[in-house]
């Protein structure tokens, strides 16, 4: 029975590494663009909840109401004022760029946050649960796995069944094609950045009620973050939730065996899918 | 005469420090069909990405008046110049409806939506959820004018709309030309078959290396002067 609830747990916490993915994921699908401050960028959207929270009082998902917007426009401008100039056909400048940004990111959340521990309190949230016959659900993991699912299904949505979706597919394909259609591919870009960091800020609060953070904790994030979009296939939405499970369960089943296995299980797995299947589980087909 | 609908003068291009056009100048009247011919490497391509504002430009073009040196390429777009581009260029992750749909994003009003491209080459309505990339090269090249005449533009760039096509194909493409700039939309033709290039303008002008080494009204240059012009003998 052990077995079965580290797998279901694993696969709850798939949710919340699927957050961390979506952003991810999103951002590479449309510019091709690798955003290394991504884990310190979930960080930051941790901490602007507890800013929230302790300044109006506010439940952390209450605190969402604020966070997403704040985070989709800090990622609108971030896209239009310095992400964009960055952007060629030389893949390095983005990714020093976003690595600079990163360490700007750590130290000024340092600076202000110190390097404490913090936590949002969710309340009864935290420890409330479900029982299913031997097993019991966590209400808080139950609820993050819903979102990501939900999260997912409006991307791909949004991805398939809008003018949005539609500019953003087009972008990525051919970019200067696109703007001859009238797109302007800098708006496109923060728009996507934009809609990238709103993700984030779900996957930050969502973190910062489960678990403790620092400001240094933003690297491991975008590493779970990138195995799951890996495993999952680049550029697959559904695939990066697929994968955020596959990480989860990997880890959960490591820890079954010793809790020191759980974070390198799950590394281990990631390590044999790209050895096995380099492009991912479900990568995307181009035409 | 009119004032032109586009007047290009003294263009150059570049491709990073490769020169590709030297002030080359040309004009096109408003409804009209202008044909640009020219072996390859001759400019005709880099012509067309200059005017619509994908390559780096020095010079002027102008369009009803107004200078485009300073708009990025989605705004000369939305002035009303479409390109159909050598090679079709479709969006392979769109269905063929969508990317004649993403043709037509600008809202600009005028006599095409889907269903008169639909009337036009109506393969396209029995092929609309396919992937645009997953057709014939001739329907393929049907989507990409399609596409480009969604944004009801008042002058379309075609270029190399035969190239890699078989020839029943190329008949149905310049058949169907008429009931698109008898819309009173002007054309420029870019064709390597000189022959069709000729049938199908009012005007030509030829290139050769990087500029215009030929022009004048097509019914009436000889076969002699595109020669001469074409190889620069």
């Amino acid at each position: 029975m052990d077995w079965i609830n580290a797998i279901l747990q694993g696969t709850l916490l798939g949710g919340l590494y699927a957050l961390f993915a979506a952003g991810l994921s999103l951002i590479f699908g449309v510019m091709r663009l690798v955003n290394i401050a991504h884990g310190d960028l979930i960080v930051l959207a941790a901490y602007l909840g507890l800013s929230v929270t302790t300044a109006l009082g506010l439940h952390p998902l209450l605190a969402l109401l604020v966070v997403v917007p704040v985070m989709g426009g800090l990622g609108y401008a971030l896209q239009r004022l310095v992400l964009n100039r960055t952007l060629g056909d030389d893949i390095l400048p983005p990714l020093l760029v976003t690595f600079g940004l990163s360490v700007i990111l750590q130290n000024a959340l340092l600076e202000v946050y110190t390097a404490d521990p913090q936590k949002l309190q969710a309340g009864p949230l935290e420890t409330a649960s479900l029982t299913v016959g031997p097993l019991a659900i966590g209400v808080l993991p139950l609820l993050m796995f819903a979102t990501a699912v939900l999260v997912i299904a409006g991307l791909q949505w949004m991805f398939y069944r809008t003018a949005l979706g539609r500019a953003f597919r087009a972008t990525s394909d051919r970019q200067d094609i696109a703007q001859l259609m009238g797109l302007n591919k800098a708006h496109v870009f923060g728009l996507a950045m934009g809609l990238s960091l709103a993700v984030t800020a779900l996957a930050g609060v969502f973190l910062g009620i489960r678990t403790a953070f620092d400001p240094a904790g933003g690297g491991s994030r975008l590493i779970f973050g990138f195995e799951a979009v890996i495993i999952g296939g680049l550029g697959n939405l559904w695939g990066t939730l697929a994968g955020g499970i596959i990480l989860g369960v990997s880890q959960n089943l490591g820890a079954q065996i010793s809790p020191g296995w759980q974070i390198l299980t799950g590394h281990l797995v990631f390590l044999l899918i790209l050895a096995i299947r380099p492009r991912g589980l479900f990568p995307r087909i181009d035409g | 005469m009119p004032d032109p609908l586009l007047s290009v003068s003294g263009l150059s291009a570049f491709y990073g420090d490769f020169q590709a056009l030297y002030g080359l100048s040309l004009h096109v009247q408003p409804g009209e069909v202008v044909a640009v011919i020219g072996a390859n490497g001759a400019g005709k391509t880099t012509l067309m990405r200059a005017i619509t504002g994908l390559i780096r430009q020095a010079g002027e073009v102008r369009f009803k008046g107004r200078p485009l040196a300073r708009l990025r390429a989605d705004e000369i777009a939305a002035t009303g110049i479409a390109l159909v581009p050598e090679g079709r260029l479709l969006f392979p992750s769109l269905s063929v409806e969508e990317n004649l749909i993403i043709g037509g994003q600008l809202g600009r009003k005028g006599p095409w939506d889907l269903a008169a491209v639909y009337a036009l080459f109506p393969v396209l309505k029995e092929r609309r959820a396919f992937p645009g990339t997953a057709l014939s090269g001739g329907q393929q090249q049907m989507v990409a004018i399609g596409r480009a005449l969604m944004s009801n533009p008042e002058l379309i760039l075609m270029d190399e709309i035969s190239l890699g096509l078989a020839p029943i194909v190329i008949r149905q493409i310049y058949e169907a030309l008429p009931g698109i700039t008898g819309e009173g939309m002007a054309a420029v033709i870019v064709e390597q078959d000189i022959a069709k290039a000729q049938s199908v303008s009012e005007r030509l002008y030829c290139l050769q290396e990087g500029r215009v080494s030929l022009e004048g009204r097509s019914a009436d240059i000889t076969r002699e002067a595109i020669a001469a012009a074409y190889f620069g003998v």
